[in-house]
């Protein structure tokens, strides 16, 4: 009589992703005395994506990224790099395999006592290449990463954006399955982070070339990660698209370490503001995807003329996806009702954040 | 100076250089490994094994803390053995080896102690073993200051070969005190004092110069 749908009709919709998994974790574990450093983590980083992992000092990154080349080991859980468990592998065993698996450093790691060429030949040396097979296919990361010219120099003679392009160089070396990025932009200036950041973005389009950042900068995720996951305390607090976490952030942790770069509504008005319904009602508006491309304030002050004045706010774009917030008062109590409900018809999110009784 | 005693110092200079490179060679050759056994072996070394880190330490505190001319006294049984006496330059190269052994293992230890361990992490991250490790990243970036503390070792040997001269080694410590200071011979005495200031700045000048050719840190 009735239908029995089958599991695999509505289980996993086998969409977009038939690529496998990259890495795999699930339920990793890592204490450090009563600390717990990873207290039950589960996540993938699917082919050819770039999945920043964002988090404070401390939140356990730097662990996490360390169990998946085995450096560090969870104390339970499982770590699947293309499908294998290498969590209870032995250090002789894992040797072979931390090769398939490139790893950028914050202070670049480089031998001092070797040159430039010598330092990206390195893998090569160490997986076994003949001398001249591992400095050919140096040069050739030498010039992916535009420092042919330096070959013959030692890691003393270069800038730090130099350096890290070595770093980057160095762990394309042995043609790896994953790029492992340990806060490789936080000890260079601004404009040298997006040199690198655009030419890792550069690299994994070219060469289809799956990357875990960690970073404690937004700025970083916001500029070439697809994915965000977000890690407090241990725990995977938040993930998603880059583009609508920072459009609509659900956890505390991402929404303080968006503050940087999301626009806030200025402390001196924040700091005015009631809850009691008592004069200018001070908004905040939040929108992304195709909904932010619409002229919403102008549609709405056809609408409801002079209902409202924009304080502070913008339009970013993430990922070609524009991601709209705005602050704006509504002076005239009567008409906050019709301004939420127009704003509300245009699928924003608006909170009223309190009442400005003495505006300026 | 008459022509015997300026042979009598040539043969001094040849004794002393003698004894220091060669007691100098075999605790370079010995020292650096047990260096790097004492760095690896250590609490978060790449080979930690506490106990045999406990025991390689106490053995060179034992072997430092004994004053050079006690041990090379108490060795004379062991210099029978391996050199067949106890008496001459040959045989004073033994205590002077083990007693540079442990002292410059130490040296050693304390330029691989300084390698930053990023380095380390970073060549484990690409597949090293410790064997690679110890021979791209420890060995290599550690150079300098191994090659700084072999001149120091060696600086030191020189002072210490003057007291094989107790045991009948000969070389410069020896003819200063049979000569210049038994026989009242001031020149030389002066003769030995400038000679032996030109070797030790001789040698501290080609360390010095070899350090700079190798080192490449910033």
């Amino acid at each position: 009589m009735n239908s029995h749908p089958t599991v695999a009709a509505t289980a996993v919709p086998q969409d977009a992703e038939d690529k496998p998994d990259v890495v795999r974790l699930t339920d990793v574990r890592r204490h450090f005395g009563k600390t717990a450093a990873l207290d039950g983590v589960s996540l993938s980083v699917r082919k050819g994506e770039i999945l920043g992992l964002i988090g404070r000092s401390g939140a356990g990154k730097s662990t996490l990224i360390r169990c998946l080349n085995g450096l560090e080991r969870p104390d339970s859980g499982r770590v699947l790099i293309e499908g294998r468990d290498i969590a209870g592998v032995s250090e002789k065993q894992l040797q072979p395999l931390r090769r398939k698996i490139g790893m950028i450093f914050q202070h670049f790691n480089l031998l001092s006592a070797k040159t430039v060429e010598e330092n990206v030949a390195l893998p090569l040396k160490i997986e076994g290449l003949p001398k001249a097979a591992r400095f050919k296919r140096a040069a050739e990361l030498l010039d992916l990463v535009g420092l042919s010219e330096k070959a013959k120099a030692y890691p003393s003679a270069l800038s730090g954006g130099q350096k890290q392009r070595v770093g980057i160089a160095r762990a394309l070396a042995a043609r790896p399955a994953l790029l492992l990025s340990d806060e490789a932009t936080s000890a260079l200036d601004p404009e040298t982070t997006h040199a690198i950041l655009a030419l890792l973005k550069d690299i994994n389009k070219k060469l289809d070339l799956t990357i875990l950042l960690i970073t404690h900068e937004m700025e970083v995720v916001r500029n070439i990660a697809d994915r965000v996951v977000v890690i407090d305390g241990g725990r995977i607090v938040e993930e998603g698209a880059v583009w609508s976490v920072f459009a609509n952030p659900q956890s505390v942790t991402t929404r303080s370490l968006l503050s940087t770069i999301r626009p806030q509504l200025p402390d001196h008005i924040a700091k005015k503001l009631r809850q009691s319904p008592d004069g200018e009602a001070i908004l905040s508006v939040d929108l992304a995807g195709p909904h932010a491309s619409s002229p919403l304030l102008a549609d709405l002050s056809a609408e409801l003329p002079n209902a409202f004045r924009l304080i502070h706010g913008g339009i970013d774009h993430i990922q070609e996806q524009p991601v709209a917030r705005f602050f704006i008062g509504v002076p005239d109590p009567s008409r906050l009702t019709p301004v939420l409900q127009f704003l509300k018809g245009r699928s924003a999110r608006v909170e009223v954040l309190g009442y400005d009784a003495r505006p300026v | 100076m008459t022509p015997v005693l300026f042979d009598l110092l040539l043969r001094s200079v040849w004794e002393t250089l003698l004894m220091t490179f060669a007691a100098g060679l075999i605790s370079l050759i010995a020292g650096l490994p047990l260096g790097l056994a004492l760095v690896a072996t250590d609490r978060g070394g790449i080979a930690e094994n506490l106990s045999v880190n406990r025991l390689a330490g106490a053995i060179v505190n034992g072997f430092r803390s004994v004053p050079f001319i006690i041990l090379l006294v108490a060795l004379i049984p062991v210099t029978r053995l391996i050199v067949g006496t106890a008496l001459g330059t040959a045989a004073a190269i033994v205590p002077l080896a083990i007693a540079a052994t442990p002292y410059y293992a130490r040296i050693a230890e304390v330029s691989l102690r300084e390698v930053d361990r990023g380095l380390i992490e970073a060549v484990r991250a690409m597949g090293g073993n410790r064997w690679t490790i110890i021979r791209e990243v420890l060995v290599p970036e550690a150079l300098p200051g191994i090659v700084a503390g072999f001149t120091v070792t060696l600086v030191t040997l020189i002072g210490a070969s003057a007291m094989a001269g107790a045991i009948g080694a000969g070389g410069l410590g020896d003819l200063a005190i049979r000569y210049g200071y038994q026989r009242f011979e001031t020149s030389v005495m002066v003769a030995v004092v400038v000679v032996l200031i030109a070797i030790v700045c001789g040698i501290q000048w080609l360390g010095d110069r070899l350090v700079e050719r190798i080192d490449h840190r910033a």
